[in-house]
């Protein structure tokens, strides 16, 4: 593997020296450097928007440097395009699959491989390099019929066949269930025994501690620390990771009041082609309390956000009532004269419609300024979006600025914040904290935690585990269009919450009569 | 190379200043296409944009053409923007042509009479309800159907052009009209009052001015207008909001049919005064220009369509002083809009020169894996 | 029965420039960019096509010619709605607009003109079989060309990888990109391509079907062919099948004023059109049916580096 002349140092797989990004509004590396050795697994740990996405396209040719120097295996290199990343032998898995829907596995392997045989030579490799790592695959589903797990495993194999020297994976674990997360460690350890150096993503400490050997820390897109993980703490790692231990939420007792949301025998076919059906989806949260439905994304999540939202108004009768009322016909406007408010997960083109000022994206759920026969009062419009500028801390140029110049932190603050000002009665969130900094998370849950202590009944879905141990009281799992039983957030453990996410709950119906299996929801 | 790099905030500057951008261009381009045809550039630009604008009788022409273009456009303004892509205008102007026509037969058949004018309001009115019937085709197609309005309007243009001579060439015509395809002309007390006198200039000018206002208000300050228009930018934050987009649709579709309507009976029973095969010139297709030339907004509009009338009154100069086709309209019709598509682009984008990154001595990474396939 | 063949004939002539320039769209539909310019290309390019015919004498000149201004439309069409993510609907709207004008301005000095008589073209023993012969086997080379076509773009897109990565680009341009692959040239070719094809349609109205020039000559029929992408649910074969179709409703307005009916002429001229709206309102009924067969990212704009 070496030369036996070799200098006394062993050669790096891959060195970034230096390496500095300069976007229009933000710097999103400042002289980063890198240093992997050949079969190390090496993290790369920040919060959002530190600049790890924009290290990782370096590194993968599809964004060129301002400034620094690249070395592979000792030479410098100049990567000019992901084909000629490929070529050094660096491969990556994104964290939003680049797959395409209506085609096969296989057909999308074909597609990102570059010298390749006939498609049924791919296949073939496919079939015996999903054996040998443990990454069940069928090369001949198409994509869109797969689950999120299943997908990831095909971003995979992509990888592993083009014979990668280094592996980058962006955030891999956000779509797996723990247990899913272990198997990947596996075949990563394997891989990384092989000779293969492993990139490794994450805002996750827990897992960056269990996993990589090296982590390089990244904050404002400035190198903070480069630490051996297994001797680091989670509270040492934060510290680098964000300059403070992240600051303690004030946690009181959970005093739940009146019924607000009640949902009964919930059932929903999906709405597209490539959806989720819903099936017996049965609970409740009460005033003053929060619950969290956790799950890995794909599981229905989506399907019922829409049907509580009122955006998918085909509940049938009394399968979903408002502090009495039955709402599962009723627009959105009519939920939210009734006291409910939904903070969807997409931002930009849902929560807010981006070529918009911020001042005309609160008309979008707050017609106070609406006034007789539908005049708009524009006065009145720009003070409630200043006033929400103002209460929520929102970094923003003004009123007027558009949706879209937000950083996503800044604009989820103003959304959520949109919506608690308009003191509900309920509030749903999706995904609160997605790609948002850590300070405006904190921020954000904060709210929801205060919201909760007056009296307002919270329901929050979220991906991360981590996200809703830390604010909700009780615990609900949804897999494959199914509910799981509610449990206390303090008699719940990840390895239980893991199993559910898999179906895997008490009382779970299997019987033939349920119609076909579905397929297992992890990995 | 140039690089389009996004910019942060859509910038307003650029959004007035793109049309202006692509008029000078058009008239560069115009000017080196009458060089190309052997004729004086100055002059012909003289023809299509200084001539119309001589003398209060040129400019009343002017404003008379540019009347249905604007009616048309601001109904077209109210579709696009919510993203209903109605192309199907002229068809709708013809079925207003040939309701507010038939209108005006049927009073004539009546024996009414009276000042010019007295009767043309209920001509008007029945312009409006047949722009409007006609594009509730295209509303109820794409509404139960999910059919692209797109090629229904447009068919419906079609079907619409074989409907009006058909009713010319039979049922309607004149039998004292020499067998020419015409109707007889309208009962004085169906014509639109007339503006200025010893012009054609009608009130249906007044009205279209009026409507400007009228839909200004309606897209900025209704709550409608804003239902409509997040539709047409962010369907899905409209769902979010609960603005029903099935409304939304039909809304834009009466509105926009409606206003093609009423240009449409306007012509016909304002400089025309009968229907003929010949009652558009193409007015539903250049109001789309109009449209987009202004911006989608109602001032825009104003403007733009003065600034294509005087191009369609400059083309029928240009046949008759210069001995060029009339169709040469269509050409610098079709660069403007061309022209202005290509400077919006500057709205939301910013045009950098870029260099490339890292230093030069580094090998290129295809070099360095032949070399050393570590 | 000599009529009934006569009407076969007539039919695939009237269907054969639906199907070329229905199969030029759709090779750019596939991969995600509507070119509502249809009309203005073939009306450009017949002109062209007849120009060309009337000077040179040439058919194949004149399909050159054609197929040549179909594809300089359609770059400029490119230029605009791939290179500058202008919007793809109003940048085809003004490419039709824009050919319809240019094609009047050029075609002025056309109108009237006669091309040469052209020898009537037959497959050699084909031809004399009783009712086929007449029926199919006495048309131009281009109505067998249009047959061709469909099975080399139907092979093109399913058997090969350019045609996957083609269906790839329209499925998710995001996603082909980040793979590396260059998706606005891809889309380039695969528009100009198409526009090419729309030119050879254009000209066949011009110098084989009509064969004249006037103002127009093209009446809707680069819109039908856009109808015909989606009739035909973005597969090559239907295409030709519902070109076919057209072509035979297009016929059957002559057929019935041969036959005596007692409609008005311009009535009966509707009714292409109006079956353009019948068909479009029956096949797209299933939303979910056209989402699984339409290239996801049909009409939407592409930002790299997004």
């Amino acid at each position: 593997m070496m030369p036996t002349d070799a200098p006394a140092t062993p050669m790096l797989r891959l060195e970034l020296t230096a390496i500095s990004k300069q976007y229009p509004a933000v710097k999103a590396n400042d002289r980063v450097s890198l240093r992997v050795a050949p079969g190390q697994i090496h993290a790369v740990l920040g919060e959002n928007g530190a600049g790890k996405s924009t290290l990782m396209k370096i590194i993968y040719g599809a964004v060129r440097p301002d400034e620094g120097e690249i070395r592979w295996n000792g030479e410098p290199v100049a990567i000019r395009s992901p084909a000629e990343a490929r070529q050094l032998g660096i491969s990556m898995v994104y964290q939003h699959f680049s797959l395409f829907d209506t085609l096969t596995a296989a057909e999308n392997v074909w597609l990102g491989l570059d010298k390749a045989g006939s498609l049924a030579e791919v296949s073939a490799r496919i079939a015996q390099v999903s054996r040998e790592y443990g990454l069940e695959l069928d090369p001949q589903r198409p994509v869109h019929s797969l689950s999120v797990g299943e997908r990831q495993r095909i971003e995979i194999v992509r990888a592993l066949l083009t014979n990668p020297r280094l592996l980058i994976l962006d955030e891999p674990t956000s779509v797996l269930t723990p247990q899913a997360v272990e198997k990947l460690f596996v075949t990563l350890r394997r891989l990384a025994s092989e000779g293969c150096s492993i990139l490794y993503i994450s805002h996750k400490l827990d897992e960056i501690r269990a996993l990589c050997h090296h982590c390089t820390v990244l904050r404002g897109g400035r190198v903070t620390g480069e630490v051996d993980p297994r001797t680091e703490t989670n509270a040492g790692l934060s510290r680098l990771m964000i300059g403070a231990e992240p600051p303690p939420l004030q946690h009181r007792e959970a005093r739940p009041g009146e019924v607000a949301l009640q949902v009964r025998g919930l059932a929903l076919a999906k709405a597209s082609p490539f959806g989720t059906d819903l099936r017996d989806i049965d609970f409740e949260v009460r005033a003053g309390e929060i619950v969290g439905i956790a799950g890995v994304s794909g599981n229905g999540q989506q399907e019922l956000m829409a049907a509580l939202s009122g955006e998918d108004a085909r509940a049938p009768a009394g399968t979903v009532t408002l502090f009495g009322q039955d709402i599962g016909r009723a627009p959105p406007g009519a939920r939210r004269a009734l006291g409910l408010h939904f903070v969807p997960e997409e931002r930009l083109g849902r929560g807010a419609v981006p070529t918009l000022s911020l001042a005309a994206n609160t008309l979008l759920t707050r017609t106070e300024a609406v006034g007789r026969g539908g005049w708009l009062r524009m006065g009145r419009v720009r003070a409630l979006a200043e006033s929400l500028i103002r209460a929520f801390n929102v970094k923003a140029g003004g009123p007027k600025a558009a949706a879209r110049s937000l950083s996503g932190g800044n604009l989820q603050k103003f959304i959520v914040g949109r919506e608690i000002d308009a003191k509900p009665r309920l509030l749903i969130v999706s995904q609160p904290t997605w790609g948002v900094d850590v300070g405006a998370a904190a921020q954000i849950r904060g709210a929801l935690l205060t919201l909760r202590d007056e009296g307002c009944a919270v329901l929050v879905v979220s991906e991360e585990l981590d996200e809703l141990f830390e604010i909700a009281d009780r615990l609900l799992v949804i897999a494959q269009g199914r509910l799981s039983p509610g449990v206390a957030t303090s008699k719940a453990t990840v390895e239980m919450i893991g199993e559910w996410m898999s179906g895997l709950w008490p009382g779970a119906d299997r019987a033939a009569g349920a119609g076909p299996l579905p397929e297992p929801a992890h990995a | 190379m140039l690089k389009l790099e996004a910019r942060a905030q859509p910038s307003q500057a650029m959004s007035v200043a793109s049309p202006l951008i692509a008029l000078a261009l058009t008239v560069l381009l115009a000017g080196l296409l009458f060089a190309a045809l052997g004729k004086d550039p100055l002059k012909g630009l003289g023809i299509f944009f200084v001539e119309p604008l001589n003398g209060v009788r040129a400019v009343s022409e002017v404003l008379l053409k540019a009347t249905p273009l604007i009616l048309c456009a601001l109904g077209l303004a109210v579709c696009y923007r919510s993203n209903v892509w109605n192309i199907g205008a002229e068809g709708q102007f013809l079925l207003g042509a040939i309701a507010g026509g038939g209108a005006a037969l049927w009073l004539g058949h009546q024996g009414v009479g009276g000042p010019q004018g007295l009767y043309a309001p209920l001509v008007l009115l029945a312009g409006v309800v047949g722009g409007m019937a006609w594009a509730a085709i295209t509303a109820l197609l794409r509404d139960r159907c999910n059919a692209s309005e797109i090629l229904v309007s447009l068919m419906l243009v079609y079907v619409a052009q074989q409907l009006l001579n058909y009713l010319v060439f039979g049922p309607w015509k004149d039998p004292g009209g020499f067998n020419f395809p015409q109707t007889r002309t309208f009962e004085v007390a169906t014509w639109l009052p007339a503006l200025l006198p010893r012009s054609r200039l009608h009130w249906g000018f007044v009205l279209a001015l009026v409507m400007v206002v009228l839909f200004w208000v309606f897209l900025f300050r209704s709550w409608r207008g804003y239902q409509l228009q997040v539709g047409g930018l962010a369907p899905a934050a409209a769902r979010y909001a609960g603005f029903s987009a099935r409304s939304s649709l039909w809304t834009a579709l009466l509105v926009s049919g409606g206003m093609a309507g009423l240009a449409g009976a306007m012509e016909a029973a304002g400089p025309l005064r009968q229907l003929t095969p010949h009652v558009s010139t193409g007015y539903g297709f250049t109001a789309i220009i109009v449209c987009f030339v202004g911006r989608l907004h109602p001032l825009g509009i104003a403007l733009a369509g003065v600034l294509l009338s005087m191009l369609l009154i400059g083309g029928e100069l240009a046949q008759s002083r210069l001995g060029l086709p009339n169709a040469l309209t269509g050409v610098f019709q079709g660069l403007l809009l061309f022209l202005l598509l290509a400077c919006d682009t500057l709205i939301n984008y910013r045009v950098r020169w870029k260099r490339g990154g890292l230093a030069s001595t580094a090998l290129p990474a295809a070099v360095v894996a032949k070399e050393g396939a570590a | 029965m000599n009529e009934l063949a006569l009407l076969v004939a007539a039919t695939l002539a009237s269907g054969t420039p639906l199907a070329i320039a229905g199969l030029g769209l759709l090779l750019g539909e596939k991969a995600g960019v509507l070119n509502l310019g249809a009309e203005g290309m073939m009306l450009v390019a017949a002109i062209a096509g007849f120009g060309a015919a009337f000077l040179t004498g040439s058919d194949t000149i004149a399909f050159a010619a054609g197929a040549a201004a179909g594809a300089a439309m359609a770059a400029l069409f490119a230029l605009l709605a791939i290179g500058l993510n202008t919007n793809q609907y109003a940048t085809g709207l003004a490419l039709s607009l824009f050919g319809a004008g240019f094609s009047a301005f050029v075609g002025v000095a056309f109108v009237g003109k006669k091309l040469p008589d052209r020898a009537p073209f037959e497959l050699p023993l084909l031809a004399d079989l009783p009712f086929f012969g007449p029926a199919l086997f006495r048309q131009h080379p281009m109505v067998y060309v249009a047959i061709a076509l469909v099975a080399a773009l139907a092979w093109f897109l399913y058997r090969t990888r350019a045609g996957l990565v083609l269906r790839a680009v329209g499925e998710s341009p995001e996603s082909a990109h980040a793979l590396g692959y260059p998706v606005r040239a891809i889309r380039l070719a695969a528009v100009v391509t198409g526009g090419a094809l729309c030119g050879i349609a254009g000209a066949f109205l011009s110098v084989v079907y009509a064969p004249l020039w006037v103002e127009g000559l093209v009446a809707g029929r680069g819109w039908i062919a856009l109808a015909l992408t989606t009739f035909a649910t973005w597969r090559p074969a239907r295409v030709l099948l519902g070109a076919y179709l057209f072509g035979g409703v297009t016929m059957l307005q002559f057929a019935l004023q041969g036959a005596g009916v007692e409609v008005s002429s311009q009535l009966l001229s509707m009714l292409p059109y109006l079956a353009t709206i019948v068909v479009l309102a029956l096949i797209s009924r299933n939303p979910l049916w056209i989402r699984i067969n339409m290239p996801a990212s049909l009409g939407k704009p592409f930002h790299p580096g997004s």
